[in-house]
């Protein structure tokens, strides 16, 4: 039982620090906002994603 | 008078903080393990003791700091109010801004400052012995660099997330807005060439490094790839898969090393430079989804893995200091790594882990969007630049331990060390310290390297270091060749990450500043507009990798010191508009909290600044140095360690190169600070508060369980 909620714990986290979970947390957002328009699949997502990365930046330090 | 009812003092609290008698036991405790472990570090002399002294001394006052510091600036200074929404709760829009875990967010905050920087200087800076290095990085850590990060990072939050030379601009003024964004771009450009560099270093003659750093692209292709086309958005088990691979092309540079394919893998200093300017072109104009997301990812997973790796070697290996507490180059300031005295040189050589400018830039672009609740800047801010300062302190570790005479025959020029053993055994007598020719030879045979003689520029040195630790702990000897391309490879990799994202962050502010002049090149999405301003980029930041690699007198050793000027200087703008904003918001009392490091950071950088552009060693200034160049070549003669004519004209252009720059940086910080004091004596005059763009009061909806543990003084009830 402590294991799988170690190992539960690191799966969090890793799926929150990249952003894996962003998904999800998209879906829940956009039917919140258009509940009758269909929730984007992932591969969408992921094209909508990648569009806003490239106008963007991201400070990387020494 | 029990613990618990200790009076507060000055600003009357909301609540009053109690303090139970078994955390007052708890922090004289670690207070108590803090100082003794200190008292180790100072009263040894002459015999040798173990690191773990160090990393005790080293935590013990960073909890302390934490716990008490941080707490003080953030109830009295800052005054944050978890009642307030922050922007990623008034602004939320899933993208930019989104209320992250306080957990998550300082793994991105730390990912996102913590780089090749702080492995790099307190290796070179071990050149005056572990102490100096030592103290520096803790004091600077818990009273400048700390409190830069965390201040900055609460007031770009206040501001909607606004970057530093915006805040500039709004707060102090157009001069200095204009000055602060031409020096963030130079020092940029500088940056970009000195870890450039590093990387060539590190690779040169080296196919093992080689193999598997050129191997880093084909397997951020394929992750690319895969997250974005056969599963899109599995990021977690595709970062797992790289990662695998990676150490499959670390294991791999071995067989690569001793098959024919070596040849083709050994390239000069000067082929590595087109290469890499060649990749930070190609890198910075590809999506960013091919190459620099998955090379991102790649690079945050082994950051974290090894630096708790590194954290666990040190404290099991237990390794002894072998370098001196205090070394005579200190004093004499005639060290061959770099020259000039302590004072101001070390504080210039270790900047990340101890004070980085740099840091304000993350501190005021992505993270402030991100934040749930006003208090937790104090652990992101302030605790993620912590944890950057321990990786500091195990970088100094791990050059400590070595033998001091492999430490000198790597890090001195290269041409004062000459190309073979016997060379290089003589030059590092001559220094003061002893190696055998034949000892050299074993250590690069022992990490399957052709030679360890003049590997400046940190990172080798630093391999070595974490070879020998590691391979005490997993492994052993026969492990020292894969631990040694494993720290190569991973500082590699960030250095590279560095370059990809610094290139496109260039071109960003250069399309910006350029579109002022013609429209188009405004653009984002132009693509002529993107190229050129990439190939600028490029340009600049490889003119100076190509003089690094082909300076007769190293290019580390002359330009580390530039980049160090450039980095504090850069942190002397963020203090300087911190200040600016307490003395405007009516905290002039408390303005010591930034004041005092502005002070310091300004002292620093202009004495150094002005000892490279005006001493008359030239050793040390860099118009000295010109001009004792220039005047033996007009005289017909060729000085050591140049070789011929053309190396005597490449000191004279290279010298006077960095001079001018040098003294440009001085000029904008100076319009900066001179500004920003007169906005503050207004302000200080001025019968009414002169008006900040502090975003206005909305109050939050969001509750975080646990969140506010703390009462905090200012919070509205």
């Amino acid at each position: 039982m402590r294991i799988r909620h170690w190992v539960r714990a690191v799966r969090w986290y890793l799926r929150e620090l990249t952003g894996e979970a962003d998904y999800e947390r998209h879906c829940e957002r956009h039917r919140r906002h258009h509940p009758l328009a269909p929730v984007p699949t992932r591969r969408e997502y992921q094209v909508l994603r990648t569009r806003h990365q490239e106008a963007r930046t991201h400070s990387r330090c020494c | 008078m029990p613990a618990s009812t200790l009076p507060e003092s000055g600003l009357p609290a909301p609540e009053k903080s109690r303090i139970s008698l078994r955390s007052a036991l708890l922090w004289t405790g670690v207070a108590l393990l803090g100082a003794v472990a200190w008292g180790v570090l100072a009263l040894a002399r002459g015999e040798r003791i173990s690191a773990v002294w160090l990393v005790v001394a080293a935590l013990g006052s960073y909890a302390i700091a934490y716990r008490f510091y941080a707490r003080f600036i953030a109830r009295r200074v800052l005054r944050p109010d978890d009642r307030r929404a922050t922007p990623a709760e008034r602004l939320e829009d899933g993208v930019d801004f989104q209320p992250t875990d306080r957990r998550v967010l300082l793994g991105h905050h730390f990912a996102a400052i913590a780089g090749a920087g702080p492995l790099v200087g307190p290796v070179l800076a071990a050149q005056m012995g572990y102490l100096p290095g030592t103290l520096w990085i803790v004091a600077g850590v818990i009273f400048a660099g700390a409190v830069q990060d965390m201040v900055v990072l609460f007031l770009s939050m206040r501001r909607d997330g606004t970057s530093l030379g915006q805040m500039a601009r709004d707060e102090i003024g157009r001069a200095g807005g204009a000055a602060a964004l031409v020096a963030v771009f130079a020092i940029m450009i500088i940056l970009l060439g000195v870890l450039a560099l590093v990387v060539v270093n590190a690779l040169a003659h080296s196919p093992w490094g080689t193999f598997s750093v050129a191997m880093t692209i084909p397997i951020a292709l394929f992750m690319g790839f895969w997250m974005h086309r056969v599963r899109p958005g599995r990021v977690v088990e595709t970062s797992l898969f790289g990662v695998a691979l990676l150490l499959l092309a670390i294991v791999g540079g071995g067989w690569v090393q001793n098959s024919s394919l070596a040849g083709t893998f050994t390239l000069s200093p000067t082929t590595l430079v087109f290469c890499l300017i060649g990749y930070g072109f190609v890198a910075s104009v590809l999506p960013v989804w091919m190459l620099l997301a998955p090379r991102d990812y790649l690079s945050t997973f082994m950051k974290i893995g090894t630096i708790a790796l590194l954290a666990v070697g040190v404290i099991v290996a237990a390794p002894v200091l072998r370098a001196d507490a205090v070394s005579d180059f200190a004093t004499s300031g005639a060290g061959p790594v770099f020259a000039g005295a302590l004072f101001p040189f070390l504080f210039i050589t270790i900047a990340c882990g101890a004070l980085s400018g740099f840091h304000a830039l993350v501190s005021s672009g992505t993270t402030p969007k991100l934040i749930q609740k006003e208090s937790q800047v104090r652990l992101i801010g302030y605790g993620a630049m912590l944890m950057e300062s321990f990786v500091a302190i195990m970088a100094l570790i791990a050059a400590a331990t070595l033998e001091p005479g492999l430490y000198y025959a790597m890090n001195a020029p290269a041409g004062l060390l000459g190309a073979t053993a016997e060379s290089a055994s003589h030059a590092v007598a001559g220094l003061g310290f002893t190696i055998t020719p034949d000892q050299l030879t074993q250590a690069a045979k022992a990490v399957e390297e052709q030679t360890l003689i003049a590997r400046s520029g940190g990172a080798p040195t630093l391999a070595v270091g974490m070879s020998e630790i590691f391979s005490g702990v997993f492994g052993g000897a026969a492990m020292k060749a894969f631990w040694y391309h494993f720290a190569i490879m991973f500082e590699a990799l960030f250095i590279l990450t560095t370059v990809d994202a610094g290139t496109r962050v260039g071109r960003f502010m250069l399309q910006d500043m350029l579109g002022n002049v013609y429209k188009p090149l405004g653009r984002v999405n132009w693509k002529p507009g993107i190229w050129l301003c990439s190939g600028l980029v490029v340009a600049a930041w490889g003119y100076f990798l190509y003089t690094g690699a082909t300076d007769p007198l190293g290019g580390i050793n002359q330009l580390f010191p530039l980049f160090g000027i450039a980095n504090q200087l850069l942190a002397a703008i963020a203090l300087a508009v911190c200040t600016t904003v307490l003395v405007k918001s009516g905290r002039l009392r408390w303005a010591w909290v930034t004041g005092v490091p502005l002070a310091w950071v300004t002292a620093i950088t202009f004495t150094a600044g002005w000892q490279k552009v005006f001493s008359t060693d030239p050793k040390i200034g860099f118009f000295a140095q010109r001009s004792h160049y220039a005047d033996a070549l007009d005289a017909g003669q060729i000085l050591a360690p140049a070789k011929t004519t053309a190396d005597m004209h490449t000191v004279v252009t290279n010298s006077t190169v960095d001079g001018v720059l040098i003294a440009l940086f001085l000029l904008l910080v100076a319009v900066v600070i001179v500004n920003a004091a007169v906005v503050c004596v207004r302000a200080i005059r001025s019968t009414t508060p002169l008006p900040t763009t502090e975003a206005p009061y909305v109050e939050s909806r969001i509750d975080v369980p646990g969140a506010s543990v703390e009462p905090l003084a200012g919070a509205r009830s």
